[in-house]
């Protein structure tokens, strides 16, 4: 069967991002960029899923800019066979997003689409429920488990204060939480190897897909910093801030 | 202008209970001022739908009582909301693990973008999220006809009972399995403790404290003694100390409590997006320059097991 693996590129997860000093945006221009740790599970799942002979082919797909071709190299490297780029100069907000994943879909014919549970730019956590809407599929969010039987799928979420199992019929969305897996480390050779690997572009606009959204950023700014605080020398001023501050004895 | 809330509930001890994530959800509500209905989707849920209409400021309770809706399975419930939708200008439903799965399939399926996790409301259209783990702030002006919305609970007091109780009617929406999703079961951790996301005080632990033992052994006595939740960081979770529903953070659950004690905490973006909202964050760690200093309104540099053991004592 074949799996299709939605992933972002995104600021790299040990950076810290500044604002535009007008206010319009994140500071992003010269940063490192990487994939969407999350997404990076989601590569890690499928490919895990091809070593074990369910899956026969994986496909990853994401919408950006032509530098987003690298995030896919770094998931060809990773064990994808290979890669479509949706190309626009946008930035698509999650409707458009799941729109593109739905066209390429359509094409494509996945039984499985998996992807990060959120990206770590915007937390919005949105795209996979608008995908499996669209698809009138179910869906397994912040999947910690998963495993694949008879033409379903059951599924371990990570949801407050637990977990739950459920079971979907195939073809499915199902979205990677950090425990689904533990990505391995990429090898050079595999660096190499994913270059020769299939990278299509299509344009957004081939799809049909607008990238006008009715949610519009007016402003984005830091947050107030916090006051500093006080050190204390020892236990003792530590119960009495407890005490006298906290007020919780 | 009317608003929809969808409510959510949890066995809580003996009895089923509205969450206090939902009761934030008709305070944000509250703050866009409507006319609100809550709706109650499930199966027995007179007890809920009457725990809802004796909520401050709600006008409505609807309710769809089916077996159908037992569980929470966003294939089933998105669908049902969209029926309805059309009725309101704003849908709300708190950012938990439940509103974030359900929502975003309702905004599909009528074609609309959302705002997910609002930290507060300028007005009726305009909104604050946050990005990057709360390193920065967005705002954001929804046009949509229908302003979907889920809500960061902490950012919104817990709306409390009023004297009245608002009309609860039924709604004429034919129950409908789509088949799609089948619940099989769930692990829901139960404890004496409160529960994290809606704790006054928070005691979280990290690495090192150095095993499952320690944790539990240097955090417990003294979460008993001031009736805390017990949180952990991404890296005591991984590392097998704690539970993962216990971890606090960016992708795990927000907490913002009146006091938060972080023993043994290095302090990641990652972890402080989690905290940072908390009233007073208190920190003992044995490095003097771990982060989380930055952050804490008390710090303290000492040894993690001895300082703890001597607070518990001392309380």
């Amino acid at each position: 069967m074949k799996v299709l693996v939605g992933i972002k590129r995104v600021v790299d997860h040990n950076i810290r991002v500044r604002a535009k000093a007008d206010g319009s945006g994140a500071e992003i221009a010269s940063v490192k960029m990487s994939i969407n740790p999350f997404d990076e599970h989601a590569v890690e799942e499928a490919v895990r899923l091809k070593e074990a002979g369910v899956v026969t082919e994986i496909v990853v797909v994401t919408a950006g800019a032509a530098n987003a071709q690298d995030v896919l190299r770094h998931a060809l490297a990773l064990g994808a066979d290979r890669a479509i780029l949706v190309e626009t100069p946008e930035l698509l907000n999650s409707l458009a997003t799941a729109k593109v994943l739905r066209e390429i879909t359509k094409r494509e014919a996945p039984q499985l689409i998996l992807m990060g549970k959120q990206a770590i730019d915007d937390d919005a956590a949105e795209i996979g429920q608008m995908l499996a809407a669209f698809l009138n599929v179910g869906q397994g969010t912040f999947a910690s488990n998963l495993k694949i039987n008879d033409g379903k799928i059951i599924v371990v979420r990570e949801i407050d204060g637990g977990q739950e199992t459920v079971e979907l019929n195939l073809p499915a969305v199902v979205t990677a939480d950090l425990r689904l897996n533990e990505p391995r480390y990429l090898k050079l050779p595999n660096l190499m190897m994913a270059k020769k690997k299939p990278l299509e572009t299509i344009a957004l606009a081939d799809l049909g897909v607008s990238a006008t959204s009715n949610v519009v950023t007016i402003n984005v700014a830091e947050p107030a910093a916090r006051a500093p605080g006080k050190k204390l020398n020892n236990v003792q001023e530590l119960i009495d801030v407890l005490r006298t501050q906290a007020k919780v004895i | 202008m009317s608003i929809l809330v969808i409510a959510e509930f949890a066995a809580e001890a003996s009895a089923q209970k509205i969450k206090a994530a939902t009761r934030s959800a008709i305070a944000a509500a509250k703050v866009i001022g409507a006319d609100i209905d809550v709706l109650v989707l499930g199966e027995d849920i007179q007890s809920i739908a009457q725990q809802a209409a004796n909520i401050n400021s709600v006008t409505r309770v609807l309710t769809l009582d089916n077996s159908v809706y037992a569980k929470p399975l966003a294939e089933n419930f998105a669908p049902v909301i969209h029926c309805i939708a059309k009725n309101y200008s704003h849908i709300i439903v708190a950012a938990t693990s439940f509103g974030k799965n359900l929502l975003p399939r309702v905004a599909a399926l009528l074609d609309v973008d959302m705002v997910s996790e609002v930290t507060r409301i300028i007005d009726a259209n305009t909104y604050v999220r946050p990005l990057y783990a709360g390193g920065l702030n967005a705002t954001v002006q929804n046009n949509e006809i229908i302003k979907l919305l889920t809500i960061r609970p902490t950012a919104f007091d817990a709306a409390p009972d009023a004297n009245q109780s608002a009309p609860i009617e039924s709604i004429a929406v034919v129950a409908d399995d789509k088949k799609l999703s089948h619940f099989i079961s769930e692990h829901i951790q139960h404890s004496e403790r409160p529960d994290l996301s809606a704790a006054r005080v928070v005691i979280s632990g990290g690495r090192s404290l150095g095993s499952a033992e320690k944790f539990q052994e240097t955090l417990e006595p003294l979460a008993a003694k001031l009736n805390a939740a017990i949180g952990a960081t991404r890296a005591a979770v991984d590392a097998g100390f704690a539970p993962n529903e216990c971890q606090v953070g960016q992708t795990g659950t927000v907490v913002a409590p009146d006091l938060y004690i972080a023993i043994g905490v290095s302090g990641a973006a990652q972890h402080i997006a989690g905290i940072k909202d908390s009233r007073m964050i208190i920190a003992i760690n044995h490095d003097p320059d771990a982060p989380i200093f930055q952050w804490a309104d008390y710090g303290l540099v000492a040894d993690l097991f001895e300082s703890t053991a001597a607070i518990t004592a001392a309380l």
